[in-house]
Protein backbone atom coordinates (compact mmCIF):
# COMPACT_ATOMS: atom_id res chain seq x y z
CA UNK A 1 0.00 0.00 0.00
CA UNK A 2 1.26 3.54 -0.75
CA UNK A 3 2.24 5.68 2.14
CA UNK A 4 3.38 8.94 2.84
CA UNK A 5 7.40 9.43 2.27
CA UNK A 6 7.40 12.85 4.41
CA UNK A 7 5.45 13.97 7.32
CA UNK A 8 2.68 17.11 6.39
CA UNK A 9 4.74 20.29 7.95
CA UNK A 10 2.83 22.48 10.08
CA UNK A 11 2.89 24.98 7.67
CA UNK A 12 1.26 22.85 4.52
CA UNK A 13 -1.27 21.91 7.30
CA UNK A 14 -2.21 24.91 7.82
CA UNK A 15 -1.82 26.71 4.60
CA UNK A 16 -4.37 24.07 3.37
CA UNK A 17 -6.83 24.73 6.05
CA UNK A 18 -6.73 28.79 5.57
CA UNK A 19 -8.64 27.97 2.58
CA UNK A 20 -11.77 26.35 4.54
CA UNK A 21 -14.20 29.08 4.78
CA UNK A 22 -17.31 29.62 6.40
CA UNK A 23 -20.05 31.04 4.06
CA UNK A 24 -22.37 33.54 5.06
CA UNK A 25 -26.17 32.36 5.01
CA UNK A 26 -28.31 33.98 3.07
CA UNK A 27 -30.67 36.31 4.72
CA UNK A 28 -34.43 37.60 3.74
CA UNK A 29 -37.20 39.62 5.42
CA UNK A 30 -40.34 37.64 6.03
CA UNK A 31 -43.35 39.68 5.04
CA UNK A 32 -45.37 38.55 7.59
CA UNK A 33 -43.47 39.33 10.72
CA UNK A 34 -40.44 41.24 9.43
CA UNK A 35 -37.56 38.47 11.14
CA UNK A 36 -34.67 37.06 9.17
CA UNK A 37 -35.90 33.73 7.86
CA UNK A 38 -34.01 32.25 4.71
CA UNK A 39 -35.50 32.47 1.50
CA UNK A 40 -37.55 29.39 -0.29
CA UNK A 41 -38.49 28.18 3.28
CA UNK A 42 -41.24 28.95 5.85
CA UNK A 43 -40.51 31.28 8.33
CA UNK A 44 -39.07 29.85 11.44
CA UNK A 45 -40.30 33.13 13.82
CA UNK A 46 -43.91 32.91 12.36
CA UNK A 47 -44.00 29.65 10.27
CA UNK A 48 -45.91 31.86 7.18
CA UNK A 49 -44.53 31.02 3.83
CA UNK A 50 -46.01 32.51 0.36
CA UNK A 51 -48.92 33.17 2.83
CA UNK A 52 -49.57 29.79 3.82
CA UNK A 53 -49.19 28.35 7.19
CA UNK A 54 -46.83 25.85 8.83
CA UNK A 55 -46.71 24.71 12.25
CA UNK A 56 -44.19 22.66 12.67
CA UNK A 57 -41.57 25.45 11.09
CA UNK A 58 -41.78 27.35 14.14
CA UNK A 59 -39.08 27.56 16.43
CA UNK A 60 -38.89 28.39 19.81
CA UNK A 61 -35.41 29.46 21.74
CA UNK A 62 -34.58 25.66 23.03
CA UNK A 63 -35.13 24.43 19.55
CA UNK A 64 -32.22 26.13 18.15
CA UNK B 1 -29.43 0.23 -19.08
CA UNK B 2 -32.45 2.16 -17.34
CA UNK B 3 -32.48 5.53 -16.33
CA UNK B 4 -31.31 5.59 -12.70
CA UNK B 5 -34.19 7.22 -10.42
CA UNK B 6 -34.54 10.61 -9.72
CA UNK B 7 -33.69 11.52 -6.20
CA UNK B 8 -31.15 10.02 -3.54
CA UNK B 9 -32.02 6.16 -2.89
CA UNK B 10 -33.73 5.37 0.73
CA UNK B 11 -33.52 2.66 3.14
CA UNK B 12 -31.12 -0.34 3.15
CA UNK B 13 -32.60 -2.10 -0.32
CA UNK B 14 -35.03 -1.74 -2.80
CA UNK B 15 -37.92 -3.36 -0.74
CA UNK B 16 -37.15 -0.97 2.03
CA UNK B 17 -37.45 1.36 -0.27
CA UNK B 18 -40.53 0.80 -1.77
CA UNK B 19 -42.09 -0.19 2.00
CA UNK B 20 -40.97 3.40 3.05
CA UNK B 21 -42.45 5.22 0.19
CA UNK B 22 -45.78 3.52 0.43
CA UNK B 23 -46.00 4.13 3.89
CA UNK B 24 -45.05 8.03 3.32
CA UNK B 25 -47.57 7.85 0.53
CA UNK B 26 -50.75 6.48 2.78
CA UNK B 27 -50.23 8.57 5.73
CA UNK B 28 -50.00 11.54 3.22
CA UNK B 29 -53.53 10.49 1.67
CA UNK B 30 -54.82 9.81 5.28
CA UNK B 31 -53.75 13.25 6.56
CA UNK B 32 -53.44 15.43 4.16
CA UNK B 33 -49.81 16.94 5.21
CA UNK B 34 -47.46 15.26 6.65
CA UNK B 35 -43.82 16.94 7.76
CA UNK B 36 -40.21 14.64 6.81
CA UNK B 37 -37.34 15.03 5.59
CA UNK B 38 -36.90 16.80 2.22
CA UNK B 39 -34.95 14.18 0.79
CA UNK B 40 -37.92 11.65 1.40
CA UNK B 41 -40.29 14.69 0.38
CA UNK B 42 -38.78 14.84 -2.48
CA UNK B 43 -39.37 10.98 -3.51
CA UNK B 44 -42.66 10.93 -2.60
CA UNK B 45 -43.81 13.72 -4.65
CA UNK B 46 -43.84 11.45 -8.19
CA UNK B 47 -45.16 8.48 -6.22
CA UNK B 48 -48.02 10.12 -4.93
CA UNK B 49 -48.91 12.37 -8.15
CA UNK B 50 -49.21 9.09 -10.16
CA UNK B 51 -51.42 7.83 -7.56
CA UNK B 52 -54.00 10.88 -7.61
CA UNK B 53 -53.76 10.71 -11.64
CA UNK B 54 -54.83 7.00 -10.95
CA UNK B 55 -57.52 8.18 -8.42
CA UNK B 56 -58.82 10.69 -10.77
CA UNK B 57 -59.36 8.18 -13.51
CA UNK B 58 -61.80 6.43 -10.88
CA UNK B 59 -62.24 2.85 -12.08
CA UNK B 60 -61.65 -0.33 -10.74
CA UNK B 61 -58.50 -1.45 -12.39
CA UNK B 62 -56.56 2.14 -11.11
CA UNK B 63 -58.11 1.38 -7.81
CA UNK B 64 -56.58 -1.95 -7.94
CA UNK B 65 -53.00 -0.44 -9.27
CA UNK B 66 -53.06 2.10 -6.26
CA UNK B 67 -53.96 -1.09 -3.62
CA UNK B 68 -50.71 -2.37 -4.60
CA UNK B 69 -48.89 0.65 -3.15
CA UNK B 70 -51.41 1.51 -0.39
CA UNK B 71 -52.50 -1.17 1.40
CA UNK B 72 -55.15 0.59 3.47
CA UNK B 73 -58.45 0.42 1.65
CA UNK B 74 -59.79 3.18 3.67
CA UNK B 75 -57.21 5.16 2.88
CA UNK B 76 -57.88 4.08 -0.64
CA UNK B 77 -61.55 5.27 -0.59
CA UNK B 78 -60.44 8.37 0.96
CA UNK B 79 -58.41 8.78 -2.14
CA UNK B 80 -61.08 7.86 -4.54
CA UNK B 81 -63.74 9.76 -3.23
CA UNK B 82 -62.65 12.87 -1.46
CA UNK B 83 -59.38 13.49 -2.93
CA UNK B 84 -59.55 12.93 -6.25
CA UNK B 85 -63.28 15.12 -6.68
CA UNK B 86 -61.03 17.89 -5.22
CA UNK B 87 -57.83 17.17 -8.16
CA UNK B 88 -60.44 17.07 -10.95
CA UNK B 89 -59.89 21.00 -12.30
CA UNK B 90 -56.23 20.54 -11.81
CA UNK B 91 -54.19 19.66 -14.47
CA UNK B 92 -51.00 17.75 -12.29
CA UNK B 93 -49.28 19.87 -9.35
CA UNK B 94 -51.11 17.55 -6.78
CA UNK B 95 -48.96 18.54 -4.07
CA UNK B 96 -47.09 20.79 -2.65
CA UNK B 97 -43.27 20.32 -0.82
CA UNK B 98 -42.90 23.61 1.70
CA UNK B 99 -39.33 23.41 3.42
CA UNK B 100 -39.29 24.52 6.91
CA UNK B 101 -35.23 24.42 8.55
CA UNK B 102 -33.40 21.84 9.61
CA UNK B 103 -34.01 19.40 12.27
CA UNK B 104 -32.54 19.68 15.82
CA UNK B 105 -30.39 16.72 16.76
CA UNK B 106 -29.10 16.00 13.55
CA UNK B 107 -29.89 18.90 11.59
CA UNK B 108 -31.70 16.95 8.69
CA UNK B 109 -33.57 19.60 6.48
CA UNK B 110 -37.18 19.09 7.24
CA UNK B 111 -40.45 19.72 4.79
CA UNK B 112 -43.99 19.52 4.35
CA UNK B 113 -45.62 17.80 2.36
CA UNK B 114 -49.34 17.96 1.38
CA UNK B 115 -52.42 17.96 -1.30
CA UNK B 116 -53.11 20.82 -3.13
CA UNK B 117 -56.83 21.00 -2.32
CA UNK B 118 -57.80 24.20 -2.51
CA UNK B 119 -60.43 25.36 -5.68
CA UNK B 120 -58.08 25.22 -8.81
CA UNK B 121 -58.06 28.60 -10.00
CA UNK B 122 -55.56 29.07 -12.87
CA UNK B 123 -52.93 31.80 -13.46
CA UNK B 124 -54.12 34.95 -14.54
CA UNK B 125 -51.70 35.22 -17.39
CA UNK B 126 -52.79 31.71 -18.54
CA UNK B 127 -56.46 32.83 -18.78
CA UNK B 128 -55.19 35.83 -21.00
CA UNK B 129 -53.27 34.10 -23.29
CA UNK B 130 -56.18 31.46 -23.45
CA UNK B 131 -59.31 34.41 -24.23
CA UNK B 132 -57.47 35.95 -26.32
CA UNK B 133 -56.70 32.55 -28.48
CA UNK B 134 -60.78 32.07 -28.01
CA UNK B 135 -61.35 35.39 -29.61
CA UNK B 136 -58.68 35.30 -32.62
CA UNK B 137 -60.03 31.73 -33.25
CA UNK B 138 -63.86 33.81 -32.86
CA UNK B 139 -63.36 36.23 -35.07
CA UNK B 140 -61.85 34.21 -38.00
CA UNK B 141 -64.86 32.24 -37.97
CA UNK B 142 -67.08 35.27 -37.50
CA UNK B 143 -65.71 36.99 -40.57
CA UNK B 144 -67.48 34.96 -43.14
CA UNK B 145 -70.88 34.90 -41.37
CA UNK B 146 -70.90 38.74 -39.97
CA UNK B 147 -74.14 39.14 -41.58
CA UNK B 148 -76.26 36.44 -39.80
CA UNK B 149 -76.19 37.53 -36.09
CA UNK B 150 -78.01 40.71 -36.54
CA UNK B 151 -80.84 39.67 -36.32
CA UNK B 152 -80.14 37.11 -32.92
CA UNK B 153 -79.99 40.34 -30.68
CA UNK B 154 -83.10 41.57 -31.51
CA UNK B 155 -84.85 38.31 -30.39
CA UNK B 156 -82.76 37.74 -27.59
CA UNK B 157 -84.16 41.64 -26.04
CA UNK B 158 -87.27 40.75 -24.56
CA UNK B 159 -86.28 37.99 -22.75
CA UNK B 160 -84.05 40.20 -20.13
CA UNK B 161 -83.03 36.31 -18.15
CA UNK B 162 -84.37 33.04 -17.67
CA UNK B 163 -85.22 31.88 -14.30
CA UNK B 164 -82.06 29.73 -13.06
CA UNK B 165 -83.71 27.27 -11.26
CA UNK B 166 -82.96 28.71 -7.04
CA UNK B 167 -85.94 31.34 -6.77
CA UNK B 168 -86.32 34.94 -7.97
CA UNK B 169 -83.04 36.18 -7.28
CA UNK B 170 -81.19 33.70 -9.58
CA UNK B 171 -80.88 33.88 -13.35
CA UNK B 172 -79.49 31.37 -16.15
CA UNK B 173 -76.44 32.98 -18.35
CA UNK B 174 -77.19 34.52 -20.89
CA UNK B 175 -76.84 32.24 -24.37
CA UNK B 176 -73.08 33.46 -24.79
CA UNK B 177 -72.53 32.94 -21.09
CA UNK B 178 -72.46 36.49 -19.40
CA UNK B 179 -74.55 38.04 -16.80
CA UNK B 180 -77.58 38.90 -17.05
CA UNK B 181 -78.39 42.81 -16.19
CA UNK B 182 -78.62 43.15 -12.37
CA UNK B 183 -76.36 39.55 -11.45
CA UNK B 184 -73.29 39.76 -10.22
CA UNK B 185 -72.22 36.70 -8.54
CA UNK B 186 -71.60 33.37 -10.10
CA UNK B 187 -72.76 29.98 -9.00
CA UNK B 188 -71.47 26.89 -9.45
CA UNK B 189 -73.69 24.08 -9.46
CA UNK B 190 -71.62 20.97 -9.48
CA UNK B 191 -70.03 22.31 -6.17
CA UNK B 192 -72.90 24.38 -4.96
CA UNK B 193 -70.38 27.01 -4.14
CA UNK B 194 -70.99 30.79 -4.94
CA UNK B 195 -68.40 33.49 -6.45
CA UNK B 196 -68.34 37.08 -6.00
CA UNK B 197 -66.45 39.78 -7.65
CA UNK B 198 -64.32 40.16 -4.82
CA UNK B 199 -63.61 36.13 -5.46
CA UNK B 200 -59.81 35.43 -6.73
CA UNK B 201 -61.52 32.48 -8.99
CA UNK B 202 -63.78 34.55 -10.19
CA UNK B 203 -62.52 35.09 -13.50
CA UNK B 204 -61.81 31.89 -13.57
CA UNK B 205 -65.46 30.72 -12.98
CA UNK B 206 -68.14 29.67 -15.66
CA UNK B 207 -71.39 30.45 -14.17
CA UNK B 208 -73.91 27.43 -14.14
CA UNK B 209 -76.18 29.99 -12.55
CA UNK B 210 -76.12 34.05 -11.34
CA UNK B 211 -77.52 35.27 -8.36
CA UNK B 212 -78.32 38.94 -7.79
CA UNK B 213 -76.51 39.21 -4.26
CA UNK B 214 -74.38 36.79 -2.23
CA UNK B 215 -77.40 36.74 0.24
CA UNK B 216 -79.84 35.05 -2.29
CA UNK B 217 -77.07 32.41 -3.44
CA UNK B 218 -77.03 31.31 0.31
CA UNK B 219 -80.83 30.67 0.62
CA UNK B 220 -80.83 29.01 -2.40
CA UNK B 221 -78.33 26.55 -0.63
CA UNK B 222 -74.67 27.99 -2.35
CA UNK B 223 -71.65 27.98 0.02
CA UNK B 224 -68.65 30.77 -0.16
CA UNK B 225 -66.13 29.45 -2.20
CA UNK B 226 -63.06 28.72 -0.48
CA UNK B 227 -64.83 30.39 2.79
CA UNK B 228 -66.73 33.66 4.03
CA UNK B 229 -63.12 35.58 3.78
CA UNK B 230 -62.22 35.02 0.06
CA UNK B 231 -65.50 36.28 -0.88
CA UNK B 232 -65.72 39.32 0.81
CA UNK B 233 -68.88 38.49 2.88
CA UNK B 234 -69.79 39.26 6.28
CA UNK B 235 -70.32 36.39 8.37
CA UNK B 236 -74.44 35.84 8.33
Amino acid sequence: MAVPKRKTSRSNTRSRRANWKAEPVALSTCPQCKAPTQPHQACPSCGTYKGRHYAAAERTEHQG
Amino acid sequence: MPTPTKGPRLGGGPAHERLMLANLATSLFEHDRITTTEAKAKRLRPLAERLVTFAKRGDLAARRRVLTVVRDKGVVHRLFTEIAVDMQQRPGGYTRVTKIGNRKGDNAPMAVIELVREPFSPKQATVKEAEAATKRAATKSAAPAAEAPVEAPAAAAPVAFVDGGFGADSAAPLEDGSAPEGFTVKGNKDSMKYHTTESPWYDATIAEVWFRTPEAAEAAGFEPAGGEKAQGVDEA
